[in-house]
């Protein structure tokens, strides 16, 4: 990278695992969330959601409910009859509230503003509502089938931020469709020495971020101001500014804390009825979805797929062909996307002659799916890493063996026209194998697994951010992207730190405020430490470069002969402390200075061709199964966190830990059901298990490999979805060494417990071999 | 509001007496942070599984979002901001920020007071599996638990002899 070769490899900030400037704030219950706050004179939020998965709505009654002493509004989509009421940054397909029709369990239909949530709950009882009910599609096949009723009727309209080319007419109930065609499959699968097939089904999953979507919103004179826990506010705001017809600049939203994101809130969710229910009381109103609300906000998608590998005799990978279905629920969400990237993950990182994809986004009348960590690509690589195991049963190669011979090497193509791999792939499969012990001696019911692949990550490659210094040197950190959880404050800090030689806790970072924070475009795609952090580094040379100025008159010297260092700028033994460099500038003790820096797609290389990285999706896993219950127990798992440098090498081991953990969870019991009628089966925390510290794997490795080649900071490159796309795969390939072969997930007591005895038919002490 | 019925209660929160009038149905954990607005305790699952809201009830952990605000009346209630500036609070401080265990942070206070309960009867486990018994009552999303037991095992050595 360019930009990055004026700072020495050599760093007292970067690369140091700095202790979290936001965890004594955390942990002493000090730190705000959005549920923490009020504002004056506001109000309190509930919704009304539909009871029924699919219906027309012939009547709604809120004359009860208004009556009721407290209630100060009652919202309705007739409330919106001067706007067009349509959001969805991919397919602008969701009423802010149900119009005419209603399309999931769920969905809201009105909302109450009272003075109290009591009076709000209370008040949504009194909403009447006669619903004419349609056929409900509550699953892939119900959806698909030929006779269905299309959910969605009309022109399909593009999101402002849909990013996916010319959006295609719909057809049925499939929204979008993702074809790759390179090569002749047809012709090498008529031929080729081993052919491995299989249908696979994934289930739906709940993202659980603990503190759940919330929201304030007030809407005045001024225009609309939001205290939300949204990961994308620049995003967000473009659509409330297009949905309540303002200029975005008359839309500001201030992020906190974020109890948890994990892709849940990420673009616009809970926002729009907010600022609608405010826009009709006149006064701030907040809105706190329960839990069961939140898992039919967004979730992650569904998919039934069907896929083919075909392969030489010897182990080399000749030809995959994948056809898969993913249920975005009742709206697109970021289902298109979502379709997109698993059509991009279904190769693998492999060399082939053929591939051919075809994705489809479905419709069905389910809560809407979007963005969960790791989107698409662990549904793939779930699948796409079960065949390349298989073809190594069939040919006598072992896992690390099989790899060796087809993963891309770095600099080949991984896509067409996109970033040369960027990763050793092969050097971190051999980690992870050697961690979990694969090919070591191992007894019967015990298996280990591998899995690799890849993830096109940073999103679109735009991040602005400002750095700041006040008269007394003071420094701030302008930058947008959303703390929740991963540390990205602490990491900026450090960032700038490093550019500026002071101790990173010297400077500020505080959460979005898209009235004066920088424009970040999201945090996702892991891609806030490289994007905004390669923004913010840019930042703070060109204020350095303003103090280096003032600095060079006062030694009167050329620049290139003062340092950093000692929190000032040197020349020999003379040290100029910022405090000094500002009153040198400004004449006395006042002023301030700003350095801008961007990121944007430009020039050649990794910002222009994309993506911006390529996200290395490594893991290995050791389990035991009990034969007689079917359990699945964890003994080891790894991890690679291919970063490129380690900005802090301790958040970068928790953000692997915990997609491990959420890996597990989608792996062997996490699984959202719904019923013929749409109903939710699972919709509290009762019956819809996270992991526990009881799921913690025995042994649990995360091996941090820094080769410098990531396209950030420092060589930097981001982490943290990788290790959740590559266990659900590790875990699976680990079952099937152990001779328990899987094809739906979560891998449940159960369903292991039937695998376990179909390939067992007689007895089940048959010695396995090794 | 529907009519209903409401009881007075006299209580100490934080070691400080307390009197209101709180209706039959309201729950500690609105009680505390919408009266007494003391945020530390976390809503989340609301069905006693993610202890978020974890508050202690003379000096036992309870779920504030299933306890009724009626029955503190005549006991003691201790939240994240009644033990955060007591002196014996650092070992705890420490430990969660040397190990990187906070992430989000939303499920910490409740962690905190978890442990704290068990550390002030001396039963604080100082094993890998005592700890994850200990903590299964709690749920985190973001660390994947290691740090957390690793934190929480440093202060069972700290605070316990």
């Amino acid at each position: 990278m360019s930009s990055t070769t004026t700072v020495s490899t050599t760093t007292t900030q970067v690369g140091s695992s700095l202790r979290r400037s936001d965890a004594r704030a955390k942990l002493r219950g000090d730190a705000e969330f959005v549920g923490d706050m009020r504002v004056p004179d506001m109000l309190h939020a509930k919704v009304l959601r539909s009871p029924v998965g699919h219906a027309t709505i012939s009547r709604i009654d809120t004359s009860l409910a208004e009556g009721l002493p407290g209630v100060v509004a009652v919202v309705t989509g007739a409330d919106l009859d001067d706007l067009d009421p349509y959001f969805g940054h991919a397919i602008k397909d969701r009423p802010v509230l149900a119009l005419d029709r209603v399309r999931f369990v769920g969905e809201p239909v009105a909302a109450v503003a009272a003075v109290d949530e009591a009076t709000a709950a209370a008040a949504v009882n009194l909403i009447e509502v006669d619903y004419e009910p349609l056929p409900v599609l509550a699953s892939l096949p119900a959806a698909l089938d030929p006779e269905a009723v299309p959910i969605h009727e009309g022109p399909q309209r593009p999101g402002l931020f849909h990013g996916l080319g010319t959006l295609p007419d719909r057809e049925g109930n499939v929204c979008y469709r993702y074809r790759i065609d390179r090569g002749q499959a047809e012709d090498i699968f008529a031929s080729a020495d081993v052919v491995v097939e299989g249908e696979y089904v994934f289930p739906a999953v709940y993202q659980y971020s603990m503190e759940t979507h919330s929201v304030i919103a007030s809407y005045d004179h001024r225009g609309v101001e939001l205290w939300a826990n949204c990961q994308h506010p620049f995003l967000v705001r473009a659509e409330v500014a297009a949905l309540f017809d303002l200029p975005p600049s008359r839309v500001r939203i201030h992020v906190p804390y974020l109890g948890g994101g994990f892709g849940s809130k990420s673009y616009t969710k809970m926002e729009p009825i907010a600022v609608a229910m405010a826009r009709k009381a006149g006064r701030p109103v907040k809105l706190i979805n329960r839990v069961d609300e939140s898992m039919v906000t967004t979730r992650r998608h569904g998919m039934q797929a069907r896929m083919r590998t075909a392969a030489s005799a010897d182990g080399r990978l000749l030809a995959r062909e994948v056809q898969l279905s993913l249920d975005t629920g009742a709206y697109a969400d970021n289902g298109p996307r979502v379709t997109a990237t698993a059509g991009d993950a279904a190769p693998g990182p492999y060399r082939w002659e053929a591939v051919e994809v075809d994705a489809e986004c479905v419709y069905t009348n389910t809560g809407p799916a979007g963005s969960y960590r790791a989107f698409g690509a662990t549904h793939l690589q779930w699948i796409g890493e079960s065949q390349v195991d298989e073809v190594a049963r069939r040919t006598g190669l072992d896992p690390v063996e099989i790899r060796r011979k087809n993963l891309l090497e770095p600099g080949e193509e991984v896509r067409p026209g996109g970033k040369p791999l960027d990763a050793d792939l092969i050097g971190d499969v051999e980690k992870v194998a050697e961690a979990v012990g694969v090919g070591d001696p191992k007894g019967e019911y015990t298996g280990r697994g591998v899995s690799v692949g890849l993830l096109a990550a940073g999103a679109h490659p735009v991040s602005t951010a400002a750095v700041r210094m006040e008269a007394t040197g003071e420094v701030s950190a302008l930058v947008s992207s959303t703390e929740m959880g991963q540390g990205t404050r602490t990491v900026m800090a450090q960032i700038a730190a490093e550019i500026l030689g002071i101790p990173a806790g010297e400077i500020a970072v505080e959460g979005a405020d898209t009235a004066y924070s920088p424009y970040d475009r999201s945090t996702g795609a892991s891609r806030s430490t490289t994007v905004a952090g390669l923004a913010l580094m840019r930042a703070a040379q060109d204020l350095l470069d303003q103090l280096l100025e003032t600095a060079a008159a006062h030694f009167d010297v050329g620049r290139e002969l003062i340092e950093v260092g000692d929190g000032g700028l040197r020349y020999g033994s003379d040290v100029l402390s910022y405090p000094d460099v500002m009153v040198k500038r400004f004449g006395f003790v006042g002023g301030e200075l700003v350095g801008r820096g961007e990121v944007r797609p430009e020039g050649t290389g990794s910002y222009a061709e994309g993506p911006v990285f390529w996200e290395v999706c490594v893991a290995g896993v050791e389990v035991s199964v009990d034969p007689g219950t079917g359990e699945v127990r964890i003994t080891k798992s790894a991890s690679v966190a291919d970063v490129g440098r380690a900005i802090n090498p301790q958040l970068v081991e928790r953000q692997d830990e915990g997609g491990t953990l959420q890996g597990l969870g989608n792996a062997l019991f996490e699984e959202m059901i719904f019923f013929e009628d749409g109903l939710p089966g699972n919709d509290t925390l009762l019956e819809y298990r996270v992991p526990t510290t009881e799921d913690l794997p025995e042994q649990l490795t995360c091996v941090i490999v820094e080769n410098a080649d990531g396209p950030g900071p420092f060589g930097s490159k981001g982490c943290g979805e990788g290790v959740l796309a590559a266990i659900p795969a590790a875990v699976t390939n680990a079952l099937a060494d152990a001779g328990i072969h899987i094809n739906e997930l979560p891998a449940t007591p159960e369903r292991v417990w039937r695998a376990l005895h179909a390939s067992k038919p007689t007895d089940t002490s048959t010695e396995e071999t090794a | 509001m529907p009519e209903n019925t409401t009881t007075r209660i006299e209580a100490e929160v934080n070691g400080a007496p307390i009197s209101a009038e709180v209706e039959a149905s309201t729950l500690l954990l609105d009680f505390l942070r919408e009266e007494l607005l003391l945020t530390g305790a976390k809503r989340s699952c609301e069905v006693q599984v993610c202890g978020s809201c974890t508050v202690l009830v003379d000096g036992g952990p309870v779920s504030s979002c299933c306890y009724l605000a009626a029955d503190i009346d005549g006991r003691s209630v201790v939240t994240i901001e009644g033990v955060r500036d007591e002196p014996g609070f650092e070992p705890y401080e420490r430990a969660f920020i040397d190990h990187a265990a906070v992430q989000c942070g939303f499920c910490i206070p409740g962690m905190i007071l978890t442990t704290k309960s068990l550390a002030d009867e001396g039963e604080l486990p100082r094993d890998e599996e005592g700890l994850r018994d200990a903590l299964s009552g709690n749920v985190c999303r973001c660390t994947g638990y290691r740090a957390i037991i690793d934190a929480v095992g440093d202060i069972a050595k700290a605070v316990q002899r």
